[in-house]
């Protein structure tokens, strides 16, 4: 394997499935994946509306592999101050790669290579002379399951404080209640502060992380899929929770659930295969797009 | 689709069904693990029998033989004779008393055949007399005298006179062992201290120089002053011992012998035959609280073995005090900041194969690197003086210390495995949680990823400290003894003295049972102190437990 003529073929390969997708009419119109699929570069669609907005995070050409896989295509996308933008696309096409690229997770991973760059308000997140530790304390994160520290409720709000060593008790108390206030979920544990957060329900938790992630005033917050793991119940209380959200924070949600994208969040990207496909206010991804591949996609007729 | 189209499925045969649904492998499994649990409640329950039996009273028996002759003792074993030998002499069988006439005798045991007996009786007040030296008489009780006056007469006065005079006169007794061991004890320590100043002064200035004729000129002063006080003590004892000259029992043995006892030189006494159930249980738990609580006495056979409890607890804490900390820090280092390779793969199982070397090797690399390289270093920088003045080493020798250190070696391995384990169990979405916070490696590893994996880290500190206490053949190489009364932690300056000797259960076990010269005496000892071993080490493993179920109930959620 790997000798020049066999690369040759299955470039022939995908030429021929490329021009064959092309030429069916009639079809569902997935002429754009096929040739995703085969390896070929396409132009992403953003709408204008988008890039009016101004913007909190700017992915500026940004490319990702692991190893020698790649799993991003240069990704150019602005994120909007203070609205919440929603990733949706089919499983593994990298939105949450894309999610944690934004606060450097990926760098625990140690076959992870990039190019391009990224930039909160400015600053470069991939400059060399950036510190991580201070870039990702200007960032919530909440993961797909709920992941509550083994510690008690209160801490696990305050723990971004108590590493930067904040002792005061009075801050500590103000910044738990706000927190917990902002998660919605005051009311049901403001009486047992105390106790270990990992006695709390699914949906508790993660308004737990919420809180969490709030806690030190991030400049933007990414979600994972943060509903994944929840019942339709606790579901409902944390997309309530993102809309209330919106406004005061910039929020990039990754979703698989397109309900979910389309209640809650003010603009919408679609991906497919490491690549933006289409890019847009959230009325308009799923109402009139641009692209039949994307209407395909929000439609439920793949994916 | 049409079902009759689709050919039937059935089992093709018994054979195909049995494996399917694998009854026999539920029954091989089951069954090993039967026999495991078989094994182990029997060992444990044959030692707890045998071991909390020990102390128990058992009757005298006076056993008149044939010829006239009489034994006069306890029966501990009956066994029947060889079925040959059986049917030609025809008699049923054999027993072993123990005789305690060792003085008259020469046997603390004696094989009695059945048909040699012409009668057995159970005199009512056939007395166990627990000697302080020259181990057990069996006898009657006759007078009690002093000096020359008899105080009482036949079996029930003399009980009675012995209930009422023999407290005191052990009183008498243990305030003058006392005197001997503590207070003058004191006074020893205090002259070897001067002796060693001189020769310390000898050292630091040179023979002859004026700090060292100042340190001999203090000693010379001292020594009148402490031979001033050592008077004092011998007049008190002699005078306690005085008050207990005199005092003397008579019993008759089985041979009609009349043998005196000194009242003082009597532990323990009883009358097996007439003692009521409340008799024998005060009886069974005087003994248990001299075994419990007193050194011991006649080559470890008899009296307590305090100072091998307190030296296998101390020398296990100390061990884990060592081992955990180094332990755990290595397999963070392993787990959570070495990149994967063949290096650290190498480590790894290097650090496996350190758990199956043979312990005594450990034994010996302790004995020749800590013995007498880091000791011998330590004496010759700190107690030099020591070294020169009684030609013994101070640290350069076997001692708690190096002992413990030994055994943190031999247990490290399974610290660390037990630990890497532990914290690769913890989920990375909990690492992964802390870095999004903006937490730092080590801020990350100390509050989310330690405090996680503690319950599987105490798992591996009890599996250590069990081993750790049980461990025998390294420890007879770098400071275990026979006997060493003096307690590495006592009322002495500095209180801790990681240089001592010590004492240790397992040890011991191996000393009574195989090294003592009355090995059929002592096989109950060896019970009752394997007994106390091993509910030493569950004590010691109860509590790690407790203390991981509490952490875990903390850390690890069950619900979801």
């Amino acid at each position: 394997m790997g000798s020049g003529a066999s690369m040759q073929s299955v470039d022939r390969a995908r030429q021929d499935i490329a021009s064959e997708a092309v030429s069916r009419p009639g079809e569902p119109p997935q002429d754009r994946l096929i040739a995703v699929a085969a390896g070929l570069e396409v132009e992403a669609e953003v709408h204008d509306g988008v890039l009016k907005e101004p913007p909190v995070l700017e992915i500026d050409r940004f490319n990702l592999w692991y190893g020698t896989k790649q799993a991003l295509h240069r990704i150019t996308m602005p994120i909007p101050l203070n609205k919440v933008t929603a990733l949706v696309g089919p499983s593994g096409c990298g939105k949450s790669t894309l999610l944690r690229s934004v606060n450097r997770l990926n760098d625990l991973v140690q076959s992870v290579r990039i190019t391009g760059d990224m930039r909160l308000n400015g600053d470069s997140i991939y400059d060399p002379r950036m510190d991580v530790i201070e870039l990702r304390k200007r960032m919530g994160m909440v993961f797909q399951k709920p992941n509550p520290f083994p510690m008690s409720i209160y801490e696990n709000v305050v723990y971004s404080l108590r590493i930067d060593g904040e002792t005061s008790r009075g801050v500590l108390d103000e910044v738990c209640e706000m927190s917990l206030r902002g998660a919605a979920l005051w009311d049901e544990v403001k009486d047992r502060l105390q106790d270990s957060a990992l006695g709390l329900s699914g949906g508790q938790q993660q308004r737990l992380c919420i809180a969490r992630a709030i806690a030190a005033e991030p400049e933007v917050l990414l979600l994972d899929e943060p509903c994944s793991a929840l019942d339709p119940i606790a579901t409902g209380k944390v997309e309530d929770l993102i809309q209330e959200l919106r406004g005061r924070y910039s929020v990039l949600i990754v979703t698989h659930n397109m309900q979910q994208a389309s209640r809650s969040s003010d603009y919408t990207a679609f991906m497919y295969l490491g690549r933006l496909i289409e890019y847009g206010a959230t009325t308009d991804i799923f109402t009139k797009p641009v692209l039949r591949e994307t209407e395909a996609y929000v439609t439920g007729r793949f994916g | 689709m049409n079902s009759e189209s689709l050919p039937r499925r059935r089992a093709r045969s018994g054979h195909a069904n049995l494996t399917a649904h694998g009854e026999p492998w539920v029954w091989l499994t089951a069954s090993s693990l039967a026999l495991a649990i078989a094994m182990i409640v029997g060992l444990l329950s044959l030692i707890a029998w045998r071991g909390l039996a020990t102390f128990w009273p058992v009757p005298l028996e006076l056993v008149t033989l044939a010829d006239g002759r009489r034994v006069f003792g306890e029966v501990t074993e009956r066994e029947p004779l060889e079925p040959t030998t059986a049917a030609i002499a025809g008699h049923p069988g054999r027993r072993l008393v123990r005789t305690g006439d060792f003085d008259a005798s020469g046997n603390h045991f004696e094989w009695i055949d059945d048909t040699l007996i012409a009668d057995i009786s159970q005199p009512e007040w056939a007395t166990v007399v627990e000697r302080l030296d020259a181990g057990r008489l069996h006898g009657i009780p006759r007078r009690l005298r002093h000096g020359d006056r008899v105080v009482a007469e036949g079996s029930v006065d003399v009980g009675e006179a012995f209930a009422r005079e023999h407290p005191i006169a052990r009183g008498r007794l243990l305030r003058a062992v006392w005197i001997d061991k503590h207070e003058r004890g004191e006074l020893q320590r205090q002259r070897h201290a001067a002796r060693l100043a001189v020769v310390q002064a000898g050292l630091d200035a040179g023979a002859g120089s004026q700090r060292q004729s100042e340190a001999e000129r203090r000693e010379r002063q001292l020594a009148g002053e402490i031979e001033r006080r050592e008077q004092t003590l011998d007049e008190e004892t002699a005078k306690l011992r005085g008050e207990n000259a005199g005092w003397v029992v008579e019993f008759e043995t089985a041979s009609g012998a009349s043998v005196p006892v000194p009242l003082d030189g009597i532990v323990r006494a009883w009358q097996p035959n007439r003692l009521s159930l409340a008799g024998n249980l005060g009886v069974y738990l005087s003994r248990w609280g001299e075994f419990l609580g007193d050194d011991p006495r006649e080559a470890n056979s008899a009296g307590g073995v305090f100072p091998a409890i307190w030296g296998t607890v101390t020398m296990t804490l100390i061990m884990a005090i060592f081992v955990a900390p180094f332990g755990v820090l290595a397999a963070l280092y392993l787990r959570e900041y070495a990149g994967r390779g063949p290096v650290t793969t190498a480590v790894r199982v290097a650090i496996n194969n350190l758990a199956g070397v043979p312990s005594i090797v450990y034994g010996a690399f302790g004995l020749g690197f800590f013995c007498y390289v880091v000791g011998a270093g330590i004496d010759d920088v700190f107690f030099k003086a020591s070294l020169v003045a009684d030609g013994q080493p101070t640290f350069g020798t076997g001692g708690l210390l190096w002992a413990s250190l030994t055994l943190a070696l031999l247990t490290l391995p399974v610290v660390i495995v037990a630990t890497e384990e532990a914290l690769s169990a913890v989920p990375n979405s909990m690492r992964e949680g802390s870095y999004a916070c903006g937490a730092g490696k080590w801020q990350t590893i100390r509050r989310i990823v330690l405090p996680r994996a503690l319950p599987g880290i105490m798992t591996g500190l009890i599996l250590a400290m069990a081993r750790g206490a049980g461990e025998v053949a390294p420890l007879m190489l770098v400071g275990v003894k026979k006997l060493a009364v003096e307690l590495p932690v006592d009322g002495t300056f500095p209180f801790v003295h990681p240089e001592r000797e010590f004492m240790h259960l397992a040890y011991l076990i191996y000393d009574v049972g195989f090294q003592s010269p009355n090995s059929q005496a002592a096989r109950p000892m060896v019970f009752t102190i394997t007994f106390l071993l091993v509910a030493i080490i569950a004590l010691l493993n109860v509590t790690a437990i407790w203390l991981r179920s509490r952490l875990r109930r903390r850390f690890v959620s069950q619900h979801f």
